[in-house]
């Protein structure tokens, strides 16, 4: 069984980010990247099925990006993954969600795959389009938002959270898994583990060597969904605060201020 | 005349609040698209709602009342939109951008042509087309996005963009379709449904109030009390990571960059720093309180009011002030 794993590299939130005038999103270059942390979910739960079936589980980490995106491939071996593709061509630049996914499912469809185990969603974008798309580009199902997923004798179980619960399903393999972070707690990678990830198989691609990729869907050019303007949010004005004396009497100020905006 | 499609998110055969933002949504463009508004329900139960669609300004509902469109995984949803699509050549589909009507979307996308915005908080039309608004980064940027030329425009509506309004038009006329499933749209079977929500108590998407509660609760015993001003107030609970990791309340309620985006009228935190993650969850809030005991806390920088202080104090005080007040 394989498992391809597709991370992304995404801004640090935490860090401040500038808006390029040209592209209308951020500048890479104002801010540090990391791996996505959902991804994290991603892999732990790939590492946690890879230990549970045993050697007949290759895991391989999908990346698409430009070079600098090569780190963050490393930096998800050192968790354990088996092996790494990155996927580097200027024409990826300016897709789309939809063209992210054509690239995405090119690579997984050339690296051939039984499960692909995506984040639920990114923290940069957070469209959570990707992965439906994906697997409707591969035809198989699309078992997204997963707090439990479960594979035995070729289909998986897998809870899907949704706003009143779950929903439980099953689904044949191949299948694309999207998990939420309810599914697992990621552990951190051993110096063993980092040391390990210096030396293990990663391939480099362009999009020529995708199967089946059709590159007129890629790019720019190609985006269906298009970006033509972007504005950093007004600044909020400062609100009242008061502090309470301990006794919480303070609640009588603040259920003054509700009924003046009309909340009770 | 063309039609601008509204896919109507239900449960247990009502629309749910979003949808009749959605018709809000429809409603505030059909006039310069030129197209009338038209719903589409999926799943059996659209005759009884065809009264409340339509007093919400549908003009008709296109329905299939096949039980198949919810008892496996989004295919079939797509297939039948699909094929209503190659029918009636819409104008546009609105959904709502909940998580999973967008899998609807994305694979829909796929297979017309579509292009897809997500979360859109504003409408308009420029020159014939949809223009969408929404907010990236976690509310740090506002964008304006179109779909290209010749795609079909898929735009995800966030929730409490729109105020749902009855227009009061006649019950939307019922136009049932045909769908032929693929084998594919039957491989993955929903087996259980879980609903573990409480029916009284709304979403913390719908809620134009929501109570929330993080690490300072001190303990999951803390979010009985958030739940009872909640009530109070007709509001829904939320949480921070911290309490929804230290499994003091249930992941699908945490609010932020790994939860949910939420935009309440009203957002009211009570022990939560408003750590940056947390904020990309709730800042575009019409209004934010905070209660808190450390002056320093980030969240106060982003809250119209601040309380200063223990809130086993102040919340059960609050508490006990609002039922006087009921009397
Ligand atoms: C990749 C990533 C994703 C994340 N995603 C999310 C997310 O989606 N949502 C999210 O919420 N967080 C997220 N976080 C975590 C986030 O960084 C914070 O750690 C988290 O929001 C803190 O939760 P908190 O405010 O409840 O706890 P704390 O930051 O510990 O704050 C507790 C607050 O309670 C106050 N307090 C304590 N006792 C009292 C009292 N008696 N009365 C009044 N106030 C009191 C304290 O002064 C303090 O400000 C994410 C982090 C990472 C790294």
């Amino acid at each position: 069984m394989r498992i391809v794993i597709p991370v992304k590299w995404v801004p640090d939130t935490a860090g401040e980010k500038q808006i390029d005038p040209d592209r209308l999103t951020v500048d890479r270059t104002s801010v540090a990247s990391v791996l996505c942390p959902v991804n994290e979910f991603a892999i732990e739960e790939a590492m946690r099925i890879k230990e549970a079936h045993g050697d007949d589980v290759e895991t391989v980490v999908l990346i698409v990006g430009p070079e600098e995106a090569g780190p963050t491939a490393a930096k998800a071996l050192s968790y354990g993954l088996d092996r790494a593709v990155r996927v580097t061509d200027d024409a990826v630049a300016g897709s789309d969600a939809l063209g992210t996914a054509q690239v995405l499912a090119a690579a997984v469809r050339t690296i051939g795959f039984d499960v692909v185990l995506f984040g639920n969603q990114s923290t940069d974008a957070r469209t959570s389009l990707v992965p439906a798309a994906v697997a409707e580009l591969l035809g198989v199902p699309s078992i997204t938002y997963a707090r439990r997923l479960e594979i035995a004798d070729g289909a998986l179980t897998a809870d899907r959270e949704h706003e009143e619960g779950w929903d439980t399903v099953t689904s044949p393999l191949p299948a694309v898994v999207s998990v939420v972070e309810a599914i697992n707690e990621p552990r951190f990678p051993s110096f063993k583990g980092i040391m390990a990830a210096k030396s293990k198989p990663s391939d480099v691609w362009d999009l020529s060597q995708l199967d089946g990729l059709d590159s007129g869907l890629v790019g720019a050019d190609a985006a269906r969904a298009v970006v033509t303007s972007a504005a950093p949010r007004p600044p909020k004005a400062a609100g009242t605060v008061v502090t309470d004396d301990g006794s919480g009497a303070a609640a009588d100020a603040l259920l003054d201020w509700m009924a003046e905006k009309k909340f009770v | 005349m063309s039609e601008l499609l509204v896919l109507v998110d239900h449960s247990g055969g009502q629309p749910r609040k979003i949808s009749l933002q959605l018709l809000a949504a429809a409603r505030a463009v059909a006039g310069d698209l030129g197209v009338d508004v038209a719903a589409v329900w999926l799943g059996p139960g659209a005759a009884d709602a065809a009264g409340v669609l339509g007093a919400h300004g549908a003009a008709r509902v296109h329905h299939w009342d096949d039980a198949d469109a919810k008892g496996f995984v989004t295919v079939p949803q797509v297939e039948a939109l699909e094929q209503l699509v190659a029918a009636v050549a819409p104008a546009g589909v609105l959904f709502a951008s909940s998580n999973h009507v967008k899998d609807v979307a994305a694979r829909l996308a796929v297979r017309v042509g579509g292009g897809v915005i997500t979360d859109a908080t504003g409408l308009a039309v420029d020159g014939g087309a949809l223009v969408a608004t929404k907010e990236v980064f976690g509310g740090d940027v506002i964008t304006t996005s179109r779909v290209a030329d010749g795609a079909l425009p898929i735009v995800g509506i966030a929730s409490n963009a729109f105020a749902a309004e009855e227009v009061g038009g006649a019950p939307a006329e019922l136009v049932p379709f045909d769908v032929t499933l693929s084998d594919a749209a039957r491989t993955a079977p929903v087996t259980d449904v879980v609903q573990q929500a409480s029916a009284d108590r709304p979403d913390i998407a719908e809620a134009a109030i929501v109570v929330s509660g993080g690490r300072g609760l001190g303990d999951a015993s803390g979010f009985s009390l958030l739940e009872q001003l909640a009530d109070l107030l007709g509001g829904g609970v939320g949480a921070s990571r911290a309490a929804t990791d230290a499994g003091w309340y249930p992941h699908r309620y945490q609010i932020g960059q790994t939860g949910r985006t939420i935009s309440p009228t009203l957002y009211l935190g009570a022990g939560i720093s408003g750590a940056i993650q947390h904020r990309a969850g709730m800042q575009t809030s019409q209004y934010v309180v905070a209660v808190n005991k450390d002056p320093e806390a980030p969240i106060f920088q982003i809250a119209d009011f601040g309380v200063v202080g223990d809130l086993h104090q102040v919340v059960p005080k609050l508490i006990a002030a609002l039922e006087a007040r009921r009397g």
